[in-house]
């Protein structure tokens, strides 16, 4: 177990993009790696629970194809996802593209994910980009991992947040 | 799907209304409870006129309501249409923040094999 959790942000943007971010205790040489190589992407990017990834493979060049393929250990039931490389410009920016083997939203997505590093620290933003509207709302209404119910605190909680986010330039 | 569709064109009018910072910060503001249009428009520097233009987006969006009383025009936080949309995007983040956990065992493991005396200091867990 590690004593170091990051901060998950999740948000929409505008019509078809969701932004991820997240800070991870480690450079980010390390943190790139996580990204792109297979014997690492595998070690991390199983989950949720009840999951393995059992085919990672990454051919890292520009126009270079990845392929990952999820098991669900309940029924042996499997989930493939693949794309090709964009852009890698390592370690700070990986553009790649993803769609999945039994589309669950329309058309490709593009992933551009990017690597900043202060003190030791690495800031990972995952912009996702839907081809559609309606791709992106049905990625944000897929009931992924437990219906968490609301409560107004959690709300003024997201409410800050998304107001500082967008007001003051917090300090990290 | 009927109710899918109305609740797609709900989750727009949600995000929509929540794009812009200044109608964020008067959401957070009303989370605390009923305000007046007034008392609203006083943090910002803003006109009344533009402030009514932005109460009448998160009124479109349902986000909130007016309050009819005698003195001021009141407006209220709907929270229905908010739970909604953060739930979506708190699932995701759940499903991810998994994920991401893992991520940071592993970079925990990677650093020590790397560097075999980190200056960090660290709990050490299982």
């Amino acid at each position: 177990m590690s004593s170091f959790i990051g901060t998950l942000k999740v948000e929409a943007k505008g019509d078809r993009e969701i932004v991820m971010t997240r800070e991870f205790s480690a450079g980010k040489d390390l943190v790139f790696d996580c990204f792109t190589k297979p014997e690492l992407i595998k070690r991390w990017l199983y989950g949720p629970d009840g999951w393995s990834l059992d085919v990672c493979e990454v051919d890292l060049k520009v126009g270079g194809k990845y392929r990952y393929v999820w098991k669900y250990l309940k029924d042996g039931s499997t989930m493939g996802a693949g794309g090709s490389y964009k852009e890698i410009s390592g370690p700070d920016k990986l553009v790649h593209t993803e769609s999945f083997d039994e589309a669950w939203y329309p058309g490709e997505a593009i992933l551009t994910t990017t690597f900043v590093e202060k003190s030791g620290i690495t800031f990972v933003t995952i912009n996702i980009l839907y081809e559609t509207k309606e791709g992106r709302d049905i990625v944000i209404k897929s009931p992924m991992e437990g219906g968490a119910s609301q409560s107004y605190n959690r709300l003024e909680t997201l409410l800050g947040t998304l107001t500082e986010t967008s007001q003051g330039r917090k300090k990290s | 799907m009927n109710h899918a569709l109305s609740q797609s064109a709900r989750l727009d009018a949600t995000f929509a209304a929540l794009s812009d910072p200044t109608r964020r910060a008067i959401l957070s503001r009303l989370a605390n409870g009923e305000v007046s249009v007034m008392d609203l428009a006083k943090p910002f520097s803003m006109s009344q006129p533009a402030i009514s233009k932005h109460l009448k987006v998160l009124e479109r969006a349902g986000l909130i309501s007016g309050i009819k009383d005698a003195q001021k025009r009141l407006r209220k936080l709907e929270a229905k249409p908010l739970e909604e949309a953060t739930e979506w995007l708190e699932n995701y983040r759940k499903f991810w923040e998994g994920r991401f956990k893992h991520l940071d065992s592993l970079l925990e493991e990677l650093k020590f094999s790397k560097q075999p005396s980190p200056k960090r200091k660290n709990k050490k867990g299982e």
